[in-house]
Parts: C-alpha cells; structure tokens; sequence
C-alpha cells in the first residue's frame, strides 16, 4: 500500500470479507440443510444446524439413497478416489517419460511425436463425445476403473511443464552423469526425478483436482452403479423425477463430493498456486 | 524444437519411452476426432442399416436449422456472461488484496477454494438455493417482490447457470489477477502517488494497462471454460430447459447423440466446436508467444 487512506481501507476489508461470505454462503447454507430432517428442509429454510447431523451422514456414506437408484456413497467417494488417483499418476507417469524422451534424445520423428500429443490440447472429451465412447465400448472398457481413468490420462500440458522444466536443467548435470557412466535411465532415474521433485508436487495437486471433477465422462462410460462417481451420482439424486428431492441428503453428498478436492487446495495452496500458474504458462 | 545440447543415444529406448503418450492419443483422441470427421459427412437411416455418403449436407442442414443458431446465440451470451461477470468480480477483489497489508494470505485462502468444486455440484448447490419453494435465495428475491421460476422462465434458469459457472471461475481469475498485481513493481505506483494520482486514478492508468496481458489471457480461459467445461451445470440442474433456453452446444451435441440418437448432426456439431476449439487455442498460443517478447 503506498499511503494510507483510512476511508479505503474499511472499503477493501468490506468487499473482501464480502466477497469471502458470498463463496462460503452456498457452502453453508448447504451444509445447514444436510443437519436437518427432509421434512424440515422442506417446509421452512432453516439457518441453524439441525440435530441430524450423524443420521444423514450415516445414511447417505452406507446406504445411499435406495429410492432412486443411488448407491452408497461411501462407494462413490471411493470410486472418485480411484479415478481420481489413477489420473494423477497415469498423467505424471506418460507425460514424464514422453517429456523426457523429447528432450534428452534425438530420434526420427521426434517433431512428429511432439505435435501428435500437442493436438490432444485442441481435442477436449465434449468435442469427440460419441466416437470416443464408440472406442471405449469396443475395447470392453465400459464400466471398469481402466475406462474412467486410461482415456483421460494423455495430457499435452503436463508433458509441456515437464519439457519447459528439463530444458532449464544445466547440460554440465548430464555431462558429469555421462562421465561418470551413467546410461539414460539411471539419469533419469538419480537426477531429473529428484530434481523435479516440486513440479511434480505441484502439478499432481492440479491434476488429482481435475480427476476428481470429471463429470461428463463417467456419465458415458458408466451405466452399473457400482461405478459412479460421487461428481455424476449427485445428479443422479437432484433429479429424482417424480418424487421430491430429498434434499437433505443430497445436500450432504455435495458436502461429502466437495471435501476432499477442498481440502487438498486448503492444505497445499502454495503448491495449487504454482501447479496452476506453471501449467497455463 | 529445439532438444538438449548434450543427449543420450539409443537406438529404441526413446520410443519405448514417448509410446504410451502416442499410443493413448491415438487410440482415443485422434482416431475418435478423425471419426467424427469422417460420420460428419454420412447420414443414417432412422434403423441404422443403411449409410449414405452426403458430403457437407449436415453442415448445410445445422446452419440452416433455428434451433441450432439459437443454441449458438444461448452458447455466445452464456459464455459472454459468464466471463464479464467472473472477471470484473475477480478483478475487483484482487485489487483490494494486492493492497491488504496484513491478513493477505488468509484472504487468498478464503477466495481461492470454491476453484476446487466441481461445476457440477456447484450447479448442485445454487440449484437448491434458488428452488422457488424451499431455496433462501429465491424466498428472499420474493419477499423483493420478484417471483423466481428457473422452472418456468427462461431468463431465471440463464442466470441461475451462469451464477453456478461463473461462482467457480471467479476463484481462478482471482489467483491471476493477483500474481499479475503483484509483479507490478511497487516503485510505480509509488511514483505516481507522489505526484498526486489517486488511487482510481493509479488503478486506471498504471495497474490496468500493465494488467492487460493477464486480461486477455484470462478472456480466452474464460470463453473456452464457458464454451466446454460447463456440461455439469446444465446436466445436473436445467437440462437444457425450459423450453431450450440453456441448451448451450456442448449440452446439445451430448444430446443429440445420447438421446436423439442423431449421429451424422452430431458428429457435425462434433467438428464444429473442434474448429472453435481450435482457433481459441490458436489464439492463446500466439498471445503467449508475444508474451515471451515482453
């Protein structure tokens, strides 16, 4: 601040600590109604938490919402988990070892290979909807974690933060490993992992927050309940048809779907924030 | 492209490397996308036993289709909105923290973490807030005077998704403006302080044209969030409806394909948010490469 302007101050903390109410406001109204019984849900708007905490919660991890067709989802969260996880690495593990060979070799069709993954950038899953489920379908992926996680996991921006970050690596790091009789993979291995320690940090937080909210994928390649994901369950509940959203319950499956991703960016912000500015670069 | 001064020689170890990336974006990026290309120019009879090569009809009949124009007006004032709306509130923010002395870090902490729920449940959410019968918004904006219907009026179930997409997007836009505000070196603002700009007035002529690269960047995210990412929030809470009044493309082409079943109009939709995905990438990456000149 360069000088001080008491009137401008209350304005700043004013807007600040309004816009802070206005994030956590639908988070806490939500979370209100997740303590309350439906029917009291339903007949006022409550604003002070209800004494249903335990049974909602309990019903909702272990038994699911029968009635609709919705699984526990205790299950879902652990499905989401799966996904989730098996993005991250499948994501860091390709896009490392594809960064690597860009960098560190030259070979016929390096150019090529490069641009191959750099296309997938321009092919987001909403643009080739059908003929990808057409794909997965054929290969009997459907319904399985390696369909909901193994068509996600080529990523071009990844293997680009890697690549932006071997080339900074000093060459003389090579060269002392080459002289000292080390082949590619024991370089790898010894030097470039551990060196890239906080990029991988980083952009892992990143990526485990975009597997987690996949939506319109699992709802493709899903159709056996015992495969959803708490992202595309929720939806599954908030439009029940014909009978009346329990919306207690489906109140604390939004809390229970946004917890862990929320808690990730809580505990590891200085990571999130670099794992985001680094993969826009 | 350039590689490392020093590298490794082997014969095959690169490839063994590079063939899982290649092989994934093969089998389920560009095979599919060259498919969607190539039923963009078929047309199934109503039982799928017979296909015919139509050339650029489907084109022809999309383009000459009203619902699907309005579905691209819907798409363009979505998107439109979504973006001004998060942007400018971001912006306002981030300014106030680039000037909070103490207390910054809690600040970010509270802004930045709605980034982390999905457009899906946040459509979840702002859905049950705004329900005309049990939702608190919608019980205050009738104790205002206003009736609240997403289920009825089109322009309630517009806003309401674009308060859903836009509430996520705003925690994003708020990261950026405040790295762009702080790399703003104090000493011109302190200059201009000195010779007697006010704070409106150091905002207008020194921190928003050095902001402006992280503006149109955050312009072309924006778009392509608005245009892709946001099927959540249609699915989960309007439908497309009432009427088509949300039924932006990305929702429409699910449709078309997954319930109507209409594959060639589908897979020509397909190709034509492939071309705007591509020109806004386009975009983006030209502006980076100017970027690099600064």
């Amino acid at each position: 601040m360069v000088e001080n302007r008491p009137v401008l101050n209350i304005v700043q903390h004013g807007l600040l600590i309004l816009g802070a109410a206005l994030f956590v406001f639908p988070i806490y109204v939500a979370f209100i109604a997740s303590t309350h019984t439906a029917r009291e849900v339903g007949s006022g708007i409550p604003l002070l938490p209800g004494g249903e905490f335990l049974t909602n919660y309990a019903q909702v991890l272990g038994e699911g919402l029968s009635s609709v067709g919705a699984p526990p989802i205790g299950l879902m969260l652990f499905n989401s988990a799966v996904m989730a996880i098996a993005i991250t690495a499948g994501k860091v593990a390709i896009s490392l070892l594809s960064a690597f060979a860009i960098v560190y070799f030259r070979f016929p069709f390096r150019v090529l290979a490069f641009w191959t993954i750099f296309i997938t950038l321009m092919l987001p899953v909403e643009v080739r909807i059908l003929p990808t489920y057409e794909v997965v379908a054929q290969l009997g992926m459907l319904n399985s974690y390696a369909g909901l996680s193994i068509p996600l996991i080529a990523s071009a921006t990844a293997t680009f933060l890697f690549r932006q970050f071997f080339m900074t690596v000093p060459d003389e790091l090579t060269e002392a490993a080459r002289v000292d009789g080390a082949g590619p993979l024991k370089f790898f291995r010894d030097i470039l992992i551990p060196l890239s320690r906080t990029n991988l940090a980083a952009l892992s937080v990143i990526l485990f927050i975009y597997g987690w909210n996949q939506y319109l994928w699992p709802l493709l390649v899903t159709t056996d309940e015992s495969y959803y994901t708490v992202v595309m369950g929720i939806q599954r509940m908030a439009n029940a048809g014909e009978e009346q959203p329990l919306w207690n319950l489906i109140m604390a499956t939004a809390i229970l779907a946004m917890l862990p991703p929320v808690m990730v960016i809580i505990g590891m912000q200085r990571l999130f924030v670099r794992g985001l500015v680094e993969t826009e670069k | 492209m350039r590689a490392k001064r020093v590298t490794f020689r082997h014969r095959w170890l690169p490839y063994a490397l590079i063939a899982p990336q290649i092989l994934i974006t093969i089998v389920f990026f560009l095979w599919p996308a060259s498919q969607a290309i190539y039923q963009s120019l078929l047309r199934q009879d109503a039982f799928g036993l017979r296909t015919e090569f139509v050339g650029l009809k489907n084109f022809a009949r999309l383009f000459a289709d009203p619902r699907y124009l309005d579905s691209f007006i819907t798409t363009i004032v979505f998107s439109t909105l979504v973006t001004a709306l998060s942007m400018l509130i971001a912006l306002v923010l981030a300014v106030m923290a680039d000037r909070v002395l103490r207390g910054a870090l809690t600040y970010r902490t509270l802004l930045i973490w709605p980034y982390a729920v999905a457009p899906a449940v946040a459509g979840v959410l702002w859905w049950f807030l705004f329900n005309p019968t049990i939702g608190i918004i919608a019980y205050a904006l009738d104790g205002l005077g206003y009736d609240w219907s997403h289920y009825v009026s089109g322009t309630d179930a517009m806003a309401l998704i674009v308060i859903a997409a836009a509430w996520r997007q705003v925690s994003y836009n708020f990261l950026f403006f405040l790295a762009g505000l702080q790399a703003i070196p104090r000493s011109l603002t302190e200059a201009a302080a000195i010779d007697g700009a006010g704070p409106v007035k150091r905002f207008l002529t020194i921190q928003l044209p050095l902001l402006s690269p992280t503006v149109f960047f955050l312009l072309v995210v924006n778009l392509v969030y608005a245009f892709f990412e946001t099927f959540g929030v249609v699915h989960a809470t309007t439908s497309g409806g009432p009427g088509n009044a949300t039924n932006i493309l990305v929702y429409k082409v699910w449709r078309d394909a997954f319930e109507g079943l209409n594959l060639g109009s589908s897979a020509a939709q397909s190709v034509v948010l492939m071309v705007i995905v591509i020109a806004l990438t386009a975009i983006q990456f030209r502006y980076i490469e100017r970027r690099v000149e600064y």
